[in-house]
């Protein structure tokens, strides 16, 4: 299986969305963007809900080509809509069973059921069901389908913070335990930085970068892609151990950061991602002194994006690791920042890309 | 003249609604799910003809019927030659009228109900491998069902209280055309008012039945159709 290859235009907003793009069937890809960026239209397509008259390949098989269509039911595909859409007629087990049935594993339902914690809810009607445990269903559901390809559709942002993180691990473990390739829409950086292997970054119908998560949201052409999401750096770093005055230390791969203890502690070696928005960094250019901030890496400038008449976003490279800061222009030009000088960020917070 | 009324019209009437509700909700189904699903430029062409019925006079629509039955006509002719009966003045005849007359009183609530599914439960029953006409049988029919409860009861409601077109394609038979409605008209022309009121007042009550039933129904559903 190669992946999945797109290459067509839809009608979209005022330019239209363009896509030639091949995909690795394998892990979560994120395809991340504001709204109205087309990233749904895109994953209508790949579903068989729009034709586009271009061209969708999954591995062998041709799902689109011009002349050639494969209606929606037979690409098996598992789709998560933003809302539940589960059909209203039926309880919970009918639910379920809709989709065992017509995947031939009806004597899956149960155990699949007990798996996710759904058990107690089998013989509710969708009405009564909280958001977060109908969302849980429509998941479960998709996956009793036996899909070959999950297509998941800003799955969370209809649901308040305790049922989003009742069902980000679910689909951490589809991603690391189920070998189910996902496409995951989404505007919400802090979702694409916990759960995207790859993410492809898409503004106005056109795809800005695409690559591994950490350095797609590093990458300077990506910006049009957060929107109004406060653009941050993805960093993976491994835990190192505790520190005294109840402080952790992470390794990067040429320097540490040194965060407040974690709970519940992570396994020595263990790699967590951690998420430094832009705002966090400030950058000098001689090593501060009598400073509170506990972070000071070594770095270096790498690229400076205008984002305004007043802001600059400054790439760095800081103890290995891409970093993005945002400051203001005057103090750009004050400290005479240009691509290869060398200078210390000062890492005012970091968070774990886990919440 | 009896004590009861003679009941053999409002049995013919009971059949011919019952057969025609059927037929049309057969017949109306991929006709309303065409209207409300598709782009084409025919639609409101198609939705024009559909609804004509409930604008025109039923004598309109008889005066034309009773044309196209003529057993000179090529759908006369044809019915004829295909059966040996004339669809003038025959039960056959006022089902393929009635089918006309009450076409809107089905397809524009069915049309309704589907336009309000939106295309949502369809794509996710797809995705879930479902083939378009089992989607359609499990999920778009049951979540219809309210628009179909209403359209059975107009479209029974409607046949049962039919006149004009009747008058025009059926005359006055018994046991093949003599409806309630014909039978009440010529029981007051021979100033028949016990009968008429008989019938009337069983009419009334049968239809009152109905309706209450129908919005009883919908009211426990207590679901948008």
């Amino acid at each position: 299986m190669t992946g999945l290859d797109l290459a067509f235009r839809l009608p979209h907003g005022p330019r239209g969305i363009e896509i030639d793009l091949t995909l690795p069937a394998t892990g979560l890809t994120a395809i991340f963007g504001p709204s109205g960026a087309g990233k749904s239209s895109i994953l209508r397509a790949i579903a068989g809900f729009e034709r586009t008259g271009g061209l969708i390949r999954f591995g062998e098989e041709t799902w689109e080509d011009g002349r050639r269509f494969t209606p929606p039911h037979r690409r098996r595909i598992g789709m998560v809509f933003q809302s539940p859409r589960l059909f209203d007629h039926l309880d919970v087990a009918g639910n379920l069973a809709y989709a065992a049935r017509r995947a031939g594993c009806l004597q899956d339902l149960r155990p699949t059921a007990e798996a996710f914690g759904l058990t107690p809810l089998l013989s509710r009607r969708p009405a009564t069901l909280s958001g977060g445990e109908a969302q849980r269903v429509a998941l479960v559901r998709t996956l009793l389908s036996r899909p070959r390809l999950l297509l998941m559709d800003e799955p969370l942002s209809a649901l308040d913070a305790a049922s989003r993180a009742a069902i980000l691990p679910l689909i951490e473990r589809l991603r690391d335990e189920a070998r189910l390739p996902i496409l995951y829409v989404s505007h919400s950086l802090a979702e694409v930085a916990r759960l995207a292997t790859r993410t492809v970054a898409l503004a106005e119908g056109r795809v800005r970068a695409q690559g591994a998560t950490a350095e797609v949201l590093a990458d300077p052409r990506a910006a049009p892609a957060f929107g109004s999401e406060e653009p941050g750096s993805l960093i993976e770093a491994r835990y190192a151990g505790a520190e005294p005055q109840g402080l952790c230390r992470l390794s990067l791969s040429d320097g540490s950061l040194i965060l407040p203890a974690l709970t519940p502690e992570p396994a020595p070696g263990e790699i967590l991602r951690l998420m430094i928005r832009a705002r966090d960094v400030m950058i000098a250019t001689v090593p501060p002194m009598g400073l509170s901030a506990l972070n000071i890496l070594p770095a270096r400038v790498v690229s400076l994006t205008d984002l305004d008449p007043a802001t600059v976003d400054v790439h760095l490279t800081a103890a290995g690791a891409a970093l993005r800061a945002r400051l203001t222009r005057r103090s750009v030009e004050g400290l005479g920042l240009a691509p290869g000088a060398p200078c210390h960020a000062i890492v005012k917070s970091v968070a774990l890309a886990r919440d | 003249m009896s004590a009861l009324p003679d009941l053999a019209p409002l049995w013919l009437t009971l059949r011919l609604a019952a057969l025609v509700t059927a037929l049309l909700l057969l017949l109306g189904t991929p006709l309303a799910w065409w209207l409300a699903r598709s782009r084409a430029r025919l639609v409101p062409l198609v939705e024009a003809l559909t609804a004509l019925p409930l604008v025109l006079p039923p004598t309109v629509l008889g005066f034309y019927l009773l044309l196209a039955f003529n057993p000179q006509a090529p759908l006369g002719a044809s019915w004829l030659a295909l059966t040996g009966q004339t669809l003038t003045f025959s039960f056959a005849g006022l089902v393929l009228a009635s089918l006309l007359y009450s076409l809107p009183f089905t397809v524009q609530p069915l049309q309704a109900a589907f336009s309000a599914l939106g295309p949502a439960p369809l794509e996710t029953a797809a995705s879930l491998g479902a083939r378009p006409f089992d989607a359609f049988l499990t999920v778009a029919l049951p979540l219809s069902l309210r628009g179909y409860l209403t359209a059975a009861v107009l479209t029974f409601a409607h046949t049962l209280g039919e006149f004009g077109v009747v008058l025009m394609v059926g005359g006055n038979i018994p046991g093949e055309t003599r409806l309630i409605s014909i039978a009440i008209y010529e029981q007051v022309e021979r100033a028949d008012y016990p009968a008429a009121h008989a019938l009337s007042a069983l009419l009334v009550a049968l239809s009152f039945a109905v309706l209450l039933a129908l919005y009883a129904v919908n009211r426990r559903a207590g679901r948008p159709a």
